[in-house]
């Protein structure tokens, strides 16, 4: 087992490579480089530099050098320091900005995985074990239309209904009066009022997509002969469902980590931008249309690196769930 | 041994009752692939009906100008958000007597006292008559034939006509969606296509060259598909310059958006083609003598082209959804073009969508409508991709 | 400490009604049509014996079991008929129970117990083997979990599991087949049922374990006591476990009585034409008695020829490696039928297409000896000379529904290799391909249809019509039977014999089955782990083996006279 998590890790780091790689693109992209920016920061300000002046600050700044190892002091930057680089946006390094941020989308993320879980685990089984029943039609239909509708405008759609028949404002993760203040029963409370909005508009599509997944599956599991055998060992019907089938089933519900969380943080990423979240996304995107790509390119960075973990996580979790896994 | 049934008869066949009259055998024992797909897929009538949806709405994009009641750019500076007028049948002349005339009613204008704001009501007294295939704004179709008549429009070319409400410039809502469709459902095709030369061609490299190359391009499917996409959509369409042209814009959104999306593509269609190629009847056509070439196109593609059909039809809504988030949050397509994302950028705010919604419902709607619409024709598809599994 | 509570009526005599069927009649309600799959079947089972219910696929014989159990899917409907439980006590009418109630559940596991064919999938994959048999017991006798794991421990034993209480521990896909059919068997018996309904028990087994499982079936059933039905196809196993048969035919029950008047005086004429099929695979084909062969130099040449598949890490070092097959060496002879023999993982089939090239021998050599007489080594051929080769010797495949492209005409898939190596087309083609179709026995009308429109023994003839379409003279023949049924069985074999003869043909016929390779052999070639065993005339290996492994193997063929039971009295090899 130990052996299988860390061959594991070890196949993630080509993966991790690759994200980095991206990122440190995105961050390039943008015509000009980092200096142009803050030179044109600086002639707003009426503060001009000599020709000599600009070259001294590029070598400080190594951007005279090729574009691999600025990639590697990037790169190393990170790893060894911790730093990400420095927002000119904000005049800050980008690493005093990113943490709570990122902090907020990964809960905010966890929470909506929970949801989806807790909702589309009962409804799959129901919905196979009763196939064309009414129930499994509701369900195939929420099923469609939680996939075809996007998250913006889901909440969108969210903001208007419950500011038009509720007179709320569901922006946000705290009402006005408790944002600046710490932590309390309160606060939580109020918390707990907002945060359901992204939940649920976060979760819904993935929801959908395990219920089908589920659904499929269990299908399939349904028929396989060992079903049979249970039930020819006098079991009653609900043991042999759940004991034998759901728990072949599940697996995917656990390797849906894997592809579930990308969609996730890519959910609340527009989600956020909508509701006005303190997660990452509003910030991205802000970072994103001033191009400060150091702290774009971070925040993408990191994005990728927690779906490459909660991939991880996923793996190790099957392999417990799946003894077929394991010995392989 | 107890009793035994005494047959006399022989019997060749298991015994069965039919329950339907049409007893098409014989027809199918000479039916092609596409038409066993087809009456299999014929079956699904949901998927039946999802794929007349998806082709009214690429006929709407396909003759936009002509459908559409004005033209998307003309502004009616004195008629900002004005509410949606619905179409009625019949008018009461001065004596009161009822008589068909098709007909919009006229806007009454008021101005809240505290805040100078107008707002505009449908005003039952005014009747604007409309009818159909009205001379209307002059326009060119397909950017090549000036007409100027319009499927329905007021009869009176001065009169206005906004069956589902003006925007913050007292544009036609329902003009610019007609528009929109175009650009939005194009984006769709246009990238799937992307998508699938890319995926195709890379395909083929690591197929043919097999070893690192093909290590290489698993490794960077894998790497794509762990991202998430959205923040790397953003990422490279934040990146697009400022003063590039529209049309360059919406290519490089078409390829932004497939750059990300092949990667799905590309490993079913890979997965099929490594599990066909070890089938027994591809085996047989090797040692018939087939070339490589010969084995490929005449034995393994005609097993996939359904599969990647299916594959395509569901991957298109991914595309449609991912240009109109961008457009939404304003780094992918822009003014002047309209797209539904265009379209929906102006209902960001919760000020906006209160006071007129038709800015928010019906750019959502038309987006949910194609996308449900492909997936139910995707999955009926998918279903009917192999009449050949029991 | 299991039994106790299951065993009260086992002092019975010699004839106690078990479990009785009456006129049961099953409907299939699927899309298009109602299937009545099981019609008017009638039978009953007797303590202590055993009922063999009979029939090619599709006869119902499944069915009728799932009926017993009350286990049918929710598109079956029972439409009439009672099927009785015995017992000193008192008689439940299991017709009359609902198939979700407690009472059927009392009996399904504790006195009906059902062992299936297909041992990998029939247990679960992420449970142990010791769980799954633990929960059966508790399930019925309740206890702790602990005595539960004693008894299943005890259980193992019984069906002769080494270090069962380690075994208990382990995963299905860490036993393997055999042990796997035991484990069921195991399950099966955990709670001393009084009928044991087997449906195709060994089906998916080799030989040698077929016979192991079938021996201890047998003393199981009769140290217990307990009625057996086994639903199989093989009358070989009829005839060497059966007291009594059932023969059935698209849901009928045709034929029954004991098993030596079926054997001996079939009163219909569809078990006489069954038992007719399987008796001719006894004894070689009478029509190939009649052929001479004359060329005496080998035209195929085999020596030496190996293949390894090693695990290599990741600086491309080998680690170890298994060897498929080992330093094969045979030779092939002009108009030879040439048998290659074996359970499964002998080798067989690597071997045959090792010599196609399809897989790459790592070792040894291939010579042919074209029609020129030119000799040349298969194993060192460009693309163009194997091209060649390979419309002289060509393969047909063991299954027919996965070897014909089914987006293909049957004319397309005929004719391809005429066009690809002939370039032919048009009227020229169009003949050709229906003097193919002629030739194994199908009508010109086929050529415009598709696969799916044929049977698996018609599809096997278009596989044959596609390899003789370039007039070859080698046909490697890759279990090219196994997936039919037994009559059609016969049929197949007969068309390539006649072919054979019309078309001077040499065969290098590879088959599990030593009844079809008897019959359609001349020579024989025994595998078993990668390495030939025993090589030499057909009727002498299968009647006098000299080497151990073969004598295990052909004394473990079930033989279908139940006067000469064969498989029961076999000799045992100890494997190395």
């Amino acid at each position: 087992m130990l052996g299988y998590i860390i061959q594991r890790v070890f196949l993630m780091v080509p993966t991790m490579l690759g994200i980095s790689i991206i990122s440190f693109i995105i961050i390039q992209l943008p015509p000009g480089d980092y200096l142009t920016s803050v030179l044109a920061a600086m002639a707003d300000s009426d503060v001009t530099f000599t020709a000599d002046q600009i070259a001294r600050m590029r070598e400080n700044y190594g951007l005279d050098e090729p574009m691999y190892m600025q990639y590697i002091q990037w790169i190393w930057g990170i790893v060894s320091r911790g730093d990400f680089g420095y927002s000119f946006e904000w005049n800050r390094p980008v690493s005093e900005l990113i943490w709570e941020r990122m902090g907020a989308t990964l809960s905010i993320s966890f929470l909506s995985l929970l949801f989806v879980w807790a909702v589309s685990l009962p409804i799959g089984i129901y919905s196979a074990v009763r196939r064309h029943s009414i129930g499994d039609h509701i369900a195939t239909l929420f099923g469609f239309l939680g996939l075809a509708i996007p998250n913006f405008i889901l909440a969108l759609t969210l903001m208007y209904v419950s500011f038009r028949y509720f007179g709320q404002s569901v922006g946000g993760l705290y009402s006005p009066e408790f944002v600046e203040q710490a932590m309390s029963w309160p606060k939580f409370v109020d918390l707990l009022k907002h945060v359901w909005v992204p939940v649920v508009v976060i979760g819904t599509a993935g929801t959908a997509a395990l219920i089908r997944i589920l659904r499929a599956n269990l299908t399939d599991e349904l028929n396989k002969p060992y079903v049979l055998t249970a039930r020819a060992k006098g079991l009653p019907e609900h043991t042999v469902i759940l004991r034998y089938p759901v728990r072949i089933a599940l697996n995917p519900f656990v390797s849906a980590i894997g592809w579930v969380l990308p969609q996730l943080i890519s959910g609340i990423t527009i989600t956020a931008i909508v509701l006005n979240l303190p997660t990452a996304g509003p910030l991205l995107l802000r970072a994103l249309v001033a191009q400060d790509m150091y702290l774009a390119g971070s925040f993408i960075l990191l994005m990728g690196v927690l779906t490459l973990v909660g991939m991880l996580l996923s793996d190790i979790l099957l392999a417990l769930l799946d003894p077929r896994i394991r010995f392989h | 041994m107890s009793q035994i049934n005494p047959i006399n008869t022989v019997e060749d066949r298991p015994a069965i009752t039919l329950l339907s009259d049409d007893d098409n055998t014989g027809s199918l024992e000479v039916a092609s692939q596409w038409r066993l797909i087809w009456i299999k897929f014929r079956q699904n009538k949901v998927a039946l009906f999802a794929g007349v949806v998806v082709l009214l709405f690429y006929v709407v994009a396909v003759f936009a100008e002509f459908l559409a009641p004005t033209l998307p750019s003309k502004s009616q500076p004195r008629l900002t958000y004005a509410p949606p007028q619905s179409i009625g049948f019949f008018v009461e002349n001065e004596a009161g007597e009822r008589a068909i005339q098709l007909h919009v009613n006229g806007y009454g204008m008021t101005v809240d006292p505290e805040s100078l704001r107008r707002s505009f009501t449908v005003d039952k007294e005014v009747i604007i008559p409309v009818g159909f295939f009205v001379k209307g704004e002059p326009y060119e179709l397909w950017g090549l034939i000036p007409m100027e008549r319009h499927l329905i429009g007021p009869l009176n070319p001065k009169d206005s006509m906004n069956l589902l409400g003006t925007d913050k410039l007292g544009r036609d809502v329902l003009s610019r969606m007609i528009y929109g469709a175009r650009v939005s459902m194009s984006i769709g095709l246009i990238g799937v296509f992307s998508s699938l030369l890319i995926g195709t061609v890379l395909g083929a490299l690591s197929g043919y060259f097999g070893g690192w190359v093909d290590l290489a391009v698993q490794r960077l499917i894998e790497v794509i598909s762990a991202m998430p996409t959205i923040p790397l959509w953003l990422g490279f369409a934040a990146a697009i310059p400022l003063t590039w042209s529209p049309l360059q814009v919406y290519f490089i959104i078409t390829l932004i958006v497939s750059l990300l999306a092949w990667t799905g593509l590309a490993r079913e269609v890979r997965g099929r083609f490594l599990s066909l190629r070890h089938e027994d009847f591809v085996t047989a056509a090797k040692l018939d003598g087939c070339t490589t070439k010969r084995v490929i196109f005449r034995h393994i593609l005609p097993s996939l082209t359904s599969h990647i059909l299916a594959v395509v039809t569901l991957a298109i809504p991914t595309m449609i959804v991912a240009e109109t988030a961008l457009s939404f949050l304003g780094i992918g397509l822009k003014a002047p073009v309209v797209s539904w994302g265009v379209l929906l950028q102006d209902a960001q705010n919760i000020r906006t969508i209160s006071s007129a919604p038709w800015l928010l419902v019906w750019p959502a709607g038309a987006v949910v409508v194609v996308v449900l619409a492909f997936n139910f024709l995707g999955d009926g598809l998918r279903d009917a991709a192999d009449p050949y599994e029991h | 400490m299991i039994t106790e509570s299951c065993t009260e009526s086992r002092t019975s005599n010699k004839k106690s009604l078990a479990l009785s069927v009456e006129k049961l009649s099953v409907d299939f309600h699927l899309r298009t049509h109602i299937l009545h799959a099981v019609r008017d079947v009638s039978f009953s089972l007797y303590r202590g014996q055993t009922l063999a219910l009979v029939g090619e696929s599709g006869s119902g014989k499944s069915v009728t079991t799932r009926s017993i159990m009350r286990l049918l899917d929710s598109q079956a409907r029972q439409t009439s008929g009672r099927i009785t439980l015995h017992s000193e006590n008192s008689d439940v009418v299991l017709t009359d129970l609902d198939p979700k109630s407690e009472a059927i559940r009392k009996i399904r596991g504790r006195r009906i117990a059902l062992i299936f064919q297909e041992p990998m999938s029939s247990l679960s994959p992420v449970h142990t083997i010791g769980s799954q048999i633990a929960e059966a017991i508790r399930l019925h006798h309740g206890g702790t979990k602990k005595t539960a794991m004693e008894s299943t421990t005890k259980l193992l034993e019984q069906v002769e599991i080494k270090n069962p209480a380690e075994m208990a521990r382990r995963y299905t896909y860490e036993f393997s087949g055999g042990m796997r059919q035991r484990a069921m068997i195991a399950m099966a018996l955990a709670c001393n049922p009084d009928v044991l309904i087997a449906d195709e028990p060994t089906t998916a087994l080799d030989v040698t374990t077929q016979a192991e499982i079938m021996d201890l079936l047998k003393r199981l059933q009769e140290s217990r006591g307990m009625a057996l039905l086994l639903i199989t196809h093989d009358l070989g196993l009829v005839a060497e476990v059966a007291d009594e048969v059932a023969v059935m035919r698209f849901g009928r029950l045709v034929e029954g009585g004991a098993v030596d008047d079926i054997f001996h005086a079939p009163k219909t004429a569809y078990a006489q034409s069954l038992l007719a099929s399987t008796m001719r695979l006894e004894r070689p084909a009478e029509a190939r008695a009649s052929r001479q062969l004359d060329d005496d130099s080998p035209m195929l040449s085999v020596s030496g020829l190996g293949k390894s598949f090693g695990i290599v890490n990741w600086r491309g070092k080998e680690l170890h490696s298994t060897k498929a097959v080992e330093g094969a060496s045979f030779d092939l002879y002009p108009g030879e039928n040439l048998g290659i023999v074996g359970e499964s993982g002998s080798g067989k089939t690597t071997l045959g297409r090792m010599i196609l090239r399809i897989i790459e021998p790592t070792a040894g050599q291939v010579m042919y000896r074209d029609a020129q007489g030119q000799m040349a080594d298969v194993t060192r051929m460009n693309r163009k000379a194997l091209t060649r080769f390979h419309r002289d010797v060509r393969l047909i495949f063991q299954d027919p529904f996965a070897s014909l492209n089914p987006r293909m005409t049957i004319k397309q898939i005929v004719g391809e290799p005429l066009v690809v190596n002939n370039g032919m087309k048009g009227a020229e083609l169009d003949a050709r391909v229906a003097e193919l179709l002629e030739l194994v026995g199908m009508e010109r009308s086929a050529m415009e249809r598709y696969p799916h429109a044929f049977s698996g023994g018609q599809r096997q003839r278009f596989s044959i019509a596609r390899a003789l379409a370039l007039n070859p003279r080698v046909i490697i023949a890759d279990e090219a039977t196994s997936a039919l049924d037994v009559s059609i069985r016969a049929q197949i074999l007969d068309l390539l014999i006649d072919l054979q003869k019309r078309l001077g043909l040499s065969f290098l016929f590879i088959a599990h089955d030593i009844s079809v390779v008897r019959y359609f052999c001349d020579r024989v070639l025994v595998m078993h782990h990668g390495r030939i065993v025993e090589q030499g005339d057909a009727e002498m290996i299968c009647t006098a083996p000299q080497d151990p492994y073969t004598q295990s193997l052909i004394s473990a063929v079930p033989n279908p006279d139940p006067r000469h039971k064969r498989m029961i009295n076999r000799t045992r090899f100890i494997s190395s």
